[in-house]
């Protein structure tokens, strides 16, 4: 009996219970689905991401303050606006062309009856410079500004529309932010893409502005503490060179005594973007286990199945047997059958795969969500060699039936 | 008979023949078969010595649990026996293993039962071709297939599920699927047993056609004294042995004999058939 033949009878037997075969596949559909469309998410959040830091800017580090190795939280001097300053000294940091330090504050932002409670991100004039990103209206926050504290504010795009619909200029208008009036002096460009973080939902303030009319900042010593700090090295190949420089600098201003008792860490964007690549494969790895659990629940269903089947149909082989089919002629038959039942259901589910990356890609624009040839191949040998593996032992069990016995069974 | 001349002490298998020069197609010596049920042993066969040679007719009969399904299933290469030798028209069955014996019901045996084991939802033509799936040789299977249909009158049947079929037809239908292959014999166990006398004598009468037309050797069990009488040669067999086997002088053709009354039956059988007193049987 040559193979067509024998997928033709297998996929015969098949339809002969219908709903049974679709119940039997949908185990094997859902397994090969998920992992389809896990693994396409994944992929597509890893590209996102690298794209997400890629448009941050060139050549950059960031400074944070970190709790160091068996210290608590009263170990840790806060970066400050003095330690900025310090990166920024092109005799102590040649490596170094522009030091961004940035304070956030959470804040309520309001301009006539809407509202929203937002990130407000104290910056200096260096910030557009270093993220390479510009007002198209308007201008940016400058010097005087940070000196007087000035309550001015340049709104993201997203922010302007929220604030004042669509389409409407919003320079020279006034917003509140926590109840206090800020002139609006600038708009940013549009930022490309608006995924999981919107760039352009954002209000910029003066750095001192934040630190001290949005909250009290100050340090017993008189600077003012910030959140983190971006560095622009001078070139890519000057990154490590900033970095040591960084580390150099503040482990003298903060009298760090041994190594490895750092209270900051400085990141290059590589750092960042391997430190994400870790936390999203194991993300992967996750969901890739979760996949694998119901493609084994999927393999019992089948065994399960086939071994009902063989039962049923045993006086069936018994009449093949007696006919002059040989054990391996069974065997294969039911093999076939299970492997026939999990590649139906993984093709099944690559196609719902495919759907649900297509339809994940439609509603978040940012996400290009790609089905590979590799997640294909490898959902078709997986969903085949669970057929094989579970269908061994009930095939196994057709085939070595002895004739007589099997026409007997009733 | 074979002990008396000394046969078994040859190595080289000779097959024997009959007065007539005919080769055997079935020659099993000494055979048993002992099922093993728990603490009991129950003899099935205790030593049959049989020849059956090309071209018979022959019908096996005895009462019930005799062993007449036992011996059919060793002949029909289904089972194997626990001791005794097979002879398959020169082939030693009861040597072969499990591929072989695949090989022989497929090319050598038609089988055909009294449940006739008819695939469900399974057009005949279908039923008919499935042991040329498995054969070495398989040819035109459709052709074969319609050929072995026609040749049981089913010529315009070849769509029809065993569910459209009537119980003679199906029976039929599994008599085509027997000799799709062209095997070198039948072997039925009962076939007219779930049948009327209707469908009963349609069966036999193909039977009968195949053997005196194509000479095709058959084998059948029957309870039927009076079916037993179209055949040329009736053994019956009691408690696991042959206690007799006799040639039918008149053998009846099917379709043409009235079956007699049922006691003239009785007493004419009992006379001509086992040439013993009715005492014996009842
Ligand atoms: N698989 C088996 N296991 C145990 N005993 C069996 C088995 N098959 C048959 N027997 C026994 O062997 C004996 C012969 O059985 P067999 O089926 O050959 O009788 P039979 O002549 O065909 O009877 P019937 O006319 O009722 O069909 C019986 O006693 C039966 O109980
Ligand atoms: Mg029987």
């Amino acid at each position: 009996m040559n193979l067509l033949e024998s997928v033709r009878l297998a996929i015969e037997a098949l339809l002969a219970n219908k709903l049974r075969s679709a119940l039997t596949m949908l185990g094997i559909v859902i397994g090969v689905g998920a992992v389809i469309a896990l693994v396409s998410f994944g992929q597509g959040v890893e590209q996102y991401i690298a794209r997400q830091f890629q448009s941050l800017g060139a050549n950059l580090l960031f400074v944070f303050s970190s709790t160091p190795p068996g210290g608590g939280p009263g170990d840790v001097k806060a970066l400050t606006m003095a330690d900025a300053s310090a990166l920024a000294n092109p005799l102590l940091a040649p490596s170094v062309l522009r030091v961004s330090p940035q304070y956030d504050v959470f804040a309520v932002v309001a301009a006539g009856r809407n509202d929203s409670t937002m990130n407000v991100s104290g910056v200096t004039p260096v910030y557009q410079d270093v993220r390479g990103w510009y007002p198209q209206y308007g201008r940016f926050i400058e010097e005087t500004d940070i000196l007087t504290s000035a309550r001015v504010a340049v709104l993201g795009t997203s922010t302007a529309t929220d604030l004042f619909g669509p389409g409407v200029d919003p320079v020279g208008q006034t917003i509140r932010i926590n109840a206090l009036p800020f002139r609006v002096i600038g708009l940013m460009e549009q930022r490309p893409g608006s995924g999981f973080a919107d760039e352009n939902d954002v209000v910029f303030v003066p750095i001192s502005t934040a630190q001290t009319r949005l909250t009290r900042a100050p340090m017993r010593d008189g600077s003012y503490r910030v959140a983190f700090i971006t560095i622009q090295a001078v070139s890519e190949g000057r990154m490590d060179a900033a970095a040591d420089e960084i580390s150099r600098i503040l482990v003298e201003r903060h009298g760090i005594q041994y190594r490895d008792q750092e209270d900051f860490t400085v990141l290059s964007q590589n750092d960042l973007l391997s430190v994400v690549g870790e936390i999203t494969g194991l993300l992967t790895i996750f969901l890739a286990v979760i996949a694998g659990v119901s493609l084994l629940v999927g393999g019992i269903g089948i065994m399960n199945i086939m071994l009902v089947t063989v039962t049923e149909r045993t006086r069936e082989i018994g009449l093949r047997k007696a006919v002059g089919a040989r054990y391996g002629d069974i065997l294969l038959q039911f093999l076939i059958e299970s492997v026939v039942l999990t590649v139906t259901g993984g093709l099944i589910g690559i196609g719902l795969g495919f759907l649900a990356a297509t339809v994940g890609s439609a509603l978040i624009p940012d996400l290009t969500l790609t089905v590979t040839a590799g997640a294909i191949l490898l959902a078709t040998t997986v969903s085949t060699m669970i057929g094989l593996f579970f269908g061994i032992y009930p095939a196994s069990r057709a085939a070595a039936l002895n004739p007589i016995d099997a026409l007997r069974y009733e | 008979m074979f002990r008396g001349d000394g046969r078994q002490k040859v190595t080289e298998y000779e097959i024997p023949r009959d007065a007539q020069g005919r080769p055997a197609i079935i020659d099993i010596r000494d055979v048993t078969k002992i099922y093993q049920m728990g603490d009991i042993e129950v003899r099935a066969l205790q030593g049959v010595t049989l020849q059956i040679f090309e071209g018979e007719f022959v019908a096996i009969m005895g009462p019930s649990g005799s062993g007449k399904s036992t011996l059919m299933n060793i002949l029909g290469a289904l089972d194997q026996p626990t001791s005794g030798k097979y002879y398959l028209a020169g082939k030693d069955v009861s040597q072969a293993d499990d591929r072989q014996l695949a090989a022989i019901r497929n090319e050598m045996i038609g089988f055909v039962f009294q449940n006739f084991n008819l695939l469900k939802r399974t057009s005949a033509l279908r039923q008919v071709e499935l042991p040329l799936i498995y054969a070495s040789k398989p040819g035109n299977r459709r052709e074969r297939a319609k050929a072995a249909l026609e040749a049981v009158g089913l010529g315009a049947r070849l769509h029809h599920l065993p569910s459209e079929l009537s119980g003679g037809q199906q029976q039929r239908v599994a008599i085509a699927r027997a000799l799709v292959t062209e095997p070198k014999m039948i072997l039925a166990d009962e076939p007219t047993g779930n049948l009327d006398t209707k469908s009963g004598t349609e069966v036999l009468r193909i039977f009968q056609q195949l053997n005196r037309e194509r000479g095709m050797t058959t084998v059948f069990v029957t309870h039927d004294p009076f079916v037993a009488r179209h055949t040329d040669r009736v053994i019956m067999l009691r408690d696991g042995r042959i206690i007799a086997d006799r040639a039918v002088s008149q053998p009846l053709i099917a379709g043409e004999a009235e079956r007699p009354s049922e006691m003239a039956e009785l007493e004419d059988i009992f006379r001509e058939t086992y040439d013993a007193p009715a005492e014996e049987f009842t």
